[in-house]
């Protein structure tokens, strides 16, 4: 037999390090799509809102289209205060970050809209299963930023006693549950989680997200074949921010297809712009009132644009050209809300400049107040018991008899 | 010779197999255009080429699966799990698939699948990038469990890894990527001067199976792996006590024979090792020395681990074995 030359289909990502990136113009508008009846609406009634994309908010700032949320003002300005908090948040962790005050950091720089809008479309008892890209969430539960530093600089005040890196937050009193680093893993969980709610007849819904990359583990299908048999009230996003660290979603699927994936599991499966306030808003308000009513869980694909690097220690100018971010056809989460309510008449550059001063004080001031409780580059930390601590209910023999010998050296 | 951090050994040991051997394929999570988040795979694919060299989706257990069989299918692939915390989605495909295959189908099939993969703690990564789950490998029949320390030994072992037609673990301590660990998170060397990064630039193997007398002495037996190994070294010279330091390198097949004959001379023995003491591999050596050499033992042997938690974040110094709690042990031995 001859030898024939290689054939593995290797994917690339579509721009380089040197390449000019430059992304077709969406052919998608607002008012492409209709709102089916979330109470009766089956995946086959999804087919077109998976092919196409749900947006609201179009090029010329102004909301329109069925998915149209009908958002008062008030509630505009809170995702938007939401959102720039997040952000000028991150950027100060991120300077904490380089002095040495924490290990590491992760932005959700370019997808703040994700968990903000997500989250405040929600009731307050519903279950949040995030990742390390949707803190922003605490912000809509009411979380304390001296309590998220406190975690993230891993001092005294952590509420998970420096047991896990930084931005691995869980905040129980916002059912935010407790973020683990195994990519996928919450997504399958999630399903369990509302299938208990379902079990108890009570009237709650979980959201998850797993990133474009995740939906290549093995939990990502776990979780839509369990969700579907069951018919659990989750909500189950795949955020598709193009990147996994250094991997293109090419290597996530060969069809290019996120959304659509959820149809032959029986899902009901949408599209819709990850950077669109009032798209994602509306969405996750459908795919509750979906769950509530008894008609099974929503597949949603959240298409976005990873801006950032996907953490403290990447270096993305080694894959991506450093500004293909700014060439993402759905712009920027933040601009976009704010050119919104200025094009309505409800929000000002100026008002803007000022929101986003007061926020850095008072991010400041959290900061400052954390690190009065001390920081990993100098300390205190959590005492060392904590390392034996709530391994199990009870400590056992084995762990209190090494936790002994630990003491008794340190002594020493 | 050249002077090669331990990132750089294991790139030019995989450089040469992919010279070598038209079968040698690498691939993993990040490790083709971007050359791995560790660098190790770096300048590989633009050498090699994209079809020797790629990017795989996320996913663990596909890419132990697709390494399967392939080496089934004739290639002797090499993988890469991004740190070894995340090779659990895999573990199904390893310990039931890849460690027996030879066995199920009477020696008809094979598949040398060699897994590359960083572990152990010392870079603040909490507990999913810190842990060392070497035992959970040793513990399945089947498969060869390798663990290097030095750039000399990453790039010898991982050549008979790769040689090897038996499926392979190879555990790299990532806190050794760019110099030796001594146990003082201040303290960071790299491996610059240091002789074990003395490295032949040609190809060259370390049998599996071979330790290394790292230190030698009269007085005591320290065995360790990974990193731990220069803690131990360290912890030595702090104990002022003459010790022979064996760097095991392969956990299965152990060198029995080096630490017999090592314990019959010094009659004492520390076990060092990061991962937690219950059901650690301390413990398999611990028994099997008791069994060859009891009337040569002079104390107890003790063992020095990781404590039988999960792996911190910010208290990680006081998790991992440091000198002074490997020199106390040490001390410990030469009461009797």
């Amino acid at each position: 037999m001859d030898k024939k030359k290689p054939s593995l289909n290797i994917p690339d990502a579509p721009y380089r390090p040197g390449d000019e990136a430059s992304f077709e113009s969406w052919p998608w508008q607002p008012g492409d799509l209709e709102m089916p009846d979330p109470r009766k609406c089956g995946s086959e009634d999804t087919v077109p809102h998976a092919a196409g994309l749900i947006r609201v908010l179009g090029d010329d700032n102004k909301a329109s289209g069925a998915w149209d949320p009908g958002l008062g003002a008030d509630e505009l300005r809170q995702g938007l205060e939401y959102m720039v908090r997040l952000r000028i948040f991150d950027d100060r962790m991120m300077k904490m970050q380089r002095t040495g005050k924490l290990s590491f950091y992760m932005r959700s720089y370019g997808e703040e809209c994700v968990a903000i809008a997500q989250t405040m479309a929600l009731e307050s008892q519903d279950w949040i299963f995030p990742t390390y890209r949707q803190p922003g969430a605490q912000f809509v539960r009411g979380r304390d930023m001296v309590s998220m530093i406190c975690h993230c600089i891993g001092n005294v005040e952590d509420n998970i006693k420096g047991r896990q890196m930084p931005v691995h937050y869980s905040y129980r009193e916002g059912r935010f549950i407790s973020v683990s680093s195994p990519v996928g893993t919450q997504f399958s969980q999630a399903v369990g989680v509302a299938m208990a709610s379902q079990y108890k007849g009570l009237d709650e819904v979980t959201i998850t997200w797993i990133g474009d990359g995740a939906s290549a583990e093995g939990d990502y299908h776990y979780a839509l074949n369990f969700a579907s048999v069951y018919k659990a009230p989750v909500i189950l996003n795949v955020v598709n921010n193009q990147w996994a660290i250094s991997t293109h979603a090419n290597f996530a699927t060969g069809g290019g297809e996120f959304a659509s994936r959820g149809l032959p599991y029986g899902l009901a499966s949408l599209r819709v712009d990850g950077n669109d306030f009032l798209a994602l808003y509306s969405v996750t308000k459908w795919a509750r009132q979906r769950a509530a009513a008894g008609a099974g869980a929503t597949h949603i694909e959240v298409l976005t644009y990873r801006a950032g690097a996907h953490s403290s220690s990447d270096d993305p100018s080694r894959y991506r050209p450093g500004d293909e971010h700014t060439k993402w056809p759905g712009g920027d989460p933040v601009e976009r809300l704010r050119d919104h309510l200025i094009e309505i008449g409800e929000w000002s550059e100026e008002k803007h400049t000022e929101l986003e001063k007061r926020i850095d004080e008072e991010v400041m001031s959290a900061y400052k107040e954390a690190v009065s409780h001390g920081d990993l580059a100098t300390g205190p930390y959590p005492s060392s018991d904590t390392i034996f601590t709530e391994v199990y209910q009870e400590m056992p023999w084995h762990l209190e008899e090494q936790f002994n010998e630990m003491m008794e050296e340190s002594d020493g | 010779m050249a002077n090669m951090n331990m990132i750089q050994s294991l790139n030019n040991a995989l450089d040469i197999m992919l010279e070598n051997d038209d079968g040698v394929i690498v691939f993993g999570e990040d490790v083709g255009y971007f050359g791995g988040v560790f660098r190790t795979t770096d300048g590989l694919q633009a050498k090699h080429g994209e079809h020797r060299v790629f990017d795989s989706p996320l996913s663990e257990g596909g890419i132990l699966s697709a390494a399967f069989g392939m080496g089934l299918n004739g290639l002797r692939p090499v993988v890469e799990i991004q740190f070894a915390d995340y090779i659990f989605p895999a573990y199904d495909q390893i310990v039931n698939e890849l460690a027996k295959i030879r066995h199920r189908s009477g020696g008809e099939f094979w598949s040398p699948v060699t897994v590359r993969t960083p572990a152990g703690g010392g870079i603040r990564g909490g507990h999913h990038h810190s842990q060392s789950p070497e035992s959970q490998f040793t513990h399945t029949p089947g498969l060869k469990v390798a663990y290097c320390s030095t750039p000399f030994n990453a790039k010898g072992l991982l050549i008979s890894a790769i040689e090897s037609n038996d499926p392979v673990i190879f555990f790299e301590p990532k806190r050794c990527y760019r110099g030796p660990f001594y146990g003082d998170p201040h303290n960071v060397p790299t491996w610059e001067g240091h002789p074990e990064a003395e490295v032949p630039e040609a190809h060259y193997s370390i049998p599996l199976g071979e330790a290394r007398l790292a230190m030698e002495g009269d007085d005591c037996t320290v065995i360790s792996w990974g990193a731990m190994v220069h803690v131990c070294e360290q912890a030595i010279k702090d104990s002022g006590v003459s010790c022979d330091l064996i760097d095991l390198q392969t956990l299965v097949p152990w060198d029995r024979d080096a630490i017999i004959k090592s314990i019959e001379k010094t009659g004492r023995c520390v076990i060092v090792h990061e991962a937690p003491k219950t059901s650690g591999f301390g413990a398999e050596m611990a028994a099997s020395i008791q069994e060859r050499c009891f009337y040569h033992l002079e104390s107890p042997i003790e063992r020095v681990t990781g404590w039988d938690t999960p792996f911190p974040h910010t208290t990680e110094w006081d998790y991992m074995p440091g000198p002074s709690r490997i020199a106390a042990a040490i001390h410990r031995t030469q009461v009797n």
